[in-house]
C-alpha cells in the first residue's frame, strides 16, 4: 500500500465509492462515457483496488480519469453500492493536488474550467451568468441565444428578472459583502489553494509548451487546451 | 406496460414534502437560460396558491458546477452550502427548496455525509463560523422545486385554464419526461419514485391531462457531463448523449419534452438545433422539432399566462406547435418584442428548424 493509495483513501468520498468491487461490469454497461469514450469504469475500480501506486499514478496522469461526466448512473446500478463516479472525483482531486493532470490533454483542460467557472464563482457569486455565454464561443447555442445575448437587459426585464439589480430576484447582483464571505470560505477551506495549485502546475506546463499563459481565458495556453482534441479518445 | 405494478413500486419511493413556508434557493443555470421559469414558480406559489416562499437575496451559487467539474474541493462546497443553511436559519425557515437539481443532489450528498461522519459536520461548522461568524440548523425538509410542484399539482390543475390535451381530437398530449440525473440517481429514496421509476414529472403530466411516453433511453443522461460541455473540445460527448435520446424517443412521436433539471432543457433544446445544422436532421413533424420545457413553464402555460411573459420565446425549438395543439392563444407579433412592445430585433431563422415570427 503506497502513499498515493493512502492519500486517496483519506478522501471521505473514497470509502463511499469503493467497497470491494466484484468486477461485474454493470457500471460500464450503464455508463454514458463508456459508450462515447474509450473508457471503462470497471478498470478504474480494479486499478485502484490493486493499491499499486505506480498504476494509480499512471491513471492520474492519463486522459482516462477525465472522461467521466459525473452523471452518477453507476451509483444507481452497482449491486455492491459502489460509485465509480465518486471514485473518479477523488482521483481528479488528487491528480490536481499532485500536478499529474497537466500530463494529459483532457487533464490540462482543468485550467480552462478553473478560469471559466471557478473564477466566475468568486467574481459574481454564480457558476454561470448569461453575459459569459458568448455566442461566438458557443455556436451550438443558436440564433435565438445570439439575439437574447444582444438584448439581455430588455428581455430579462420582460421575463421578471432583477438583472444586475440590488435585492432579491432572478440574476440579481450578489453583493460585495456576500462575495467577501465566499472568498473567505474559499481561503479557509482549501478552495483558493486548489485554484492556486491548478494555476501553478499549468504555468509550468505552458512554459514547457512555449505557450503564453496569461491570466484569463484569452491566453494562448487556455485557447489551446480549450480546443485541442487529438481524436484518440474514442473507440476505434 | 403494467401500470399497477409500477404504482406499487412507486409507493416505496414517496417522500415528505413540506406544505408551506419555503426558503427558495435559485439556480445559476435556470436563471441564465430560463429566467422566466423561476419567476413563474414564485408567482404560482405566492399569487395563485397563497404559499409563503422566502426569496433570499444573500445566497450565492452552491458551487455545484465547480464541484462536479472538480475545481472546487468538497470541504469548500460543504461550507458554502452550510452558509446557505445559515441564511435559511437566520430568515426563520426550516424547509429548503432548491431550484437546481445539481444543488439538490449536493445538499442530499452533504446531509448524508454529515449523518454518517458527524466529525465532518463539526469541521464544516467551524470553517463556516471562522469565515463568516454564521451558524446554522440543518433543514427539517429538503425538496427540489419540482417536488413542490408535484405536491401541488392537483391544486394547480384545479386552477388551470388549459389541459395537456389536443383541442381537436380530445386525445392527451404525448409527453416525454426527462429527470436530471442528480435528482435521484445518487440517492434514490430522496426522489419521488426513486431512480428507476421517478414519478415527479409523470405525476404532473397525468394530473394535467397528458400521457407519459415510456421509451428505451428514458433514463439516459442529457449529456451535460459538466466538463464534457464546459470545454469546447469535449462537446461531442454532450451532443451524442442527447442524440441518443432523440433517436430513441422519435418513433413514439412526442408532442413535447418536460424536464426538472436546469441544464437538461437547455441541452435538449439547443442540441436539436445543432443536429439540424450539422446533419439536416430535425425531430418532430414538418421540421418543427420537439419543444422542450421546464415544469414551471408547463405549469405557467396551463394556467394561461402569456407565453412570451414566461419566456417561451427564448427557446430555440419553437413552442408554437404545442400551443396550437392545446389551443393556448398567443400574439406572434409580440414574440420578439421588449416589455412594452419595443423593437429589439429578432433572431435569424435556422437553416432547417421551423422558425415562427411575424
Amino acid at each position: 500500500m503506497g502513499e498515493l493509495y493512502n492519500r486517496l483513501a483519506a478522501d471521505i468520498r473514497f470509502g463511499e465509492s469503493l467497497k470491494a468491487c466484484i468486477n461485474c461490469g454493470t457500471c460500464t454497461a450503464i455508463c454514458p462515457a463508456a459508450e462515447f469514450y474509450d473508457y471503462d469504469p470497471r478498470v478504474i475500480a480494479t486499478t485502484v483496488q490493486s493499491q499499486d501506486d505506480e498504476k494509480i499514478r499512471e491513471l492520474m496522469s492519463s486522459d482516462v480519469i477525465w472522461y467521466c461526466g459525473e452523471c452518477m448512473s453507476c451509483k444507481t446500478r452497482c449491486p455492491r453500492g459502489n460509485a465509480p463516479g465518486l471514485l473518479i472525483m477523488a482521483l481528479r482531486t488528487l491528480s490536481q493536488q499532485m500536478g499529474y493532470f497537466t500530463e494529459s490533454e483532457k487533464g490540462r483542460q482543468q485550467l480552462a474550467v478553473k478560469r471559466i467557472i471557478g473564477d466566475q464563482i468568486l467574481s459574481s457569486g454564480y457558476c454561470v451568468r448569461p453575459d459569459i455565454v458568448d455566442p461566438a464561443l458557443h455556436p451550438e447555442q443558436g440564433p435565438v441565444w445570439e439575439w437574447e445575448h444582444k438584448n439581455l437587459a430588455p428581455l430579462m426585464d420582460k421575463l421578471g428578472a432583477n438583472y444586475n439589480g440590488e435585492g432579491a430576484g432572478v440574476l440579481r447582483k450578489v453583493s460585495d459583502a456576500d462575495l467577501e464571505e465566499l472568498k473567505k470560505i474559499f481561503e479557509i477551506t482549501g478552495g483558493q489553494a486548489m485554484y492556486d495549485n491548478i494555476e501553478s502546475f499549468s504555468k509550468l506546463k505552458a512554459d514547457g509548451m512555449g505557450l503564453e499563459f496569461g491570466t484569463d481565458t484569452t491566453s494562448e495556453y487556455v485557447q489551446h487546451i480549450y480546443t485541442a482534441n487529438n481524436q484518440k479518445h474514442n473507440h476505434e | 406496460m403494467k401500470l399497477e405494478g409500477k404504482r406499487l413500486i412507486w409507493q416505496d419511493y414517496q417522500k415528505e414534502i413540506a406544505d408551506d413556508h419555503y426558503f427558495y434557493a435559485r439556480s445559476c443555470i435556470r436563471q441564465t437560460f430560463f429566467p422566466g421559469a423561476e419567476s413563474v414558480f414564485v408567482k404560482i406559489l405566492k399569487d395563485e396558491l397563497g404559499k409563503d416562499i422566502h426569496d433570499e437575496q444573500h445566497h450565492t451559487s452552491c458551487t455545484g458546477i465547480g464541484y462536479h467539474s472538480d475545481v472546487v474541493p468538497f470541504d469548500t462546497t460543504m461550507t458554502v452550502v452550510a452558509r446557505q443553511f445559515a441564511l435559511m436559519t437566520e430568515a426563520g425557515y426550516e424547509n429548503y427548496a432548491a431550484s437546481c437539481v445539481t444543488s439538490f443532489g449536493l445538499y442530499t450528498e452533504i446531509l448524508d455525509t454529515w449523518h454518517h461522519f458527524p466529525e465532518t459536520e463539526a469541521r464544516i461548522r467551524e470553517f463556516l463560523f471562522k469565515a463568516t461568524g454564521r451558524e446554522f440548523n440543518k433543514p427539517q425538509n429538503l425538496a427540489h422545486a419540482s417536488d413542490i410542484v408535484y405536491k401541488l399539482r392537483h391544486q394547480i390543475a384545479a386552477k388551470a385554464k388549459y389541459k395537456l390535451v389536443d383541442k381537436k381530437t380530445g386525445e392527451p398530449i404525448k409527453v416525454v419526461e426527462h429527470i436530471g440525473c442528480h435528482y435521484s440517481k445518487m440517492f434514490p429514496h430522496k426522489g419521488i419514485g426513486g431512480a428507476e421509476y421517478p414519478y415527479v414529472l409523470s405525476g404532473m403530466i397525468e394530473a394535467w391531462g397528458g400521457e407519459v411516453i415510456d421509451y428505451p433511453e428514458r433514463r439516459h443522461c442529457c449529456g451535460f457531463g459538466f466538463r464534457q460541455y464546459l470545454v469546447q473540445a469535449n462537446r461531442g460527448f454532450s451532443l451524442s448523449c442527447s442524440k441518443k435520446k432523440f433517436d430513441s424517443m422519435e418513433p413514439y412521436e412526442p408532442d413535447m419534452i418536460i424536464t426538472n433539471c436546469p441544464g437538461c432543457p437547455m441541452f435538449l433544446d439547443r442540441w436539436q438545433y445543432t443536429l439540424s445544422e450539422m446533419e439536416g436532421k430535425t425531430y418532430g413533424k414538418g421540421n418543427q422539432g420537439i419543444p422542450v420545457f421546464t415544469y414551471e413553464e408547463v405549469a405557467g402555460m396551463i394556467m394561461g399566462y402569456d407565453p412570451w411573459e414566461i419566456g417561451l420565446q427564448v427557446h430555440q425549438v419553437p413552442a408554437e406547435p404545442l400551443l396550437d395543439k392545446i389551443g393556448i392563444p398567443y400574439d406572434v407579433s409580440q414574440k420578439f418584442k421588449g416589455k412594452n412592445g419595443e423593437d429589439i430585433g429578432m433572431p435569424q431563422s435556422p437553416s432547417y428548424l421551423k422558425f415562427y415570427a411575424e
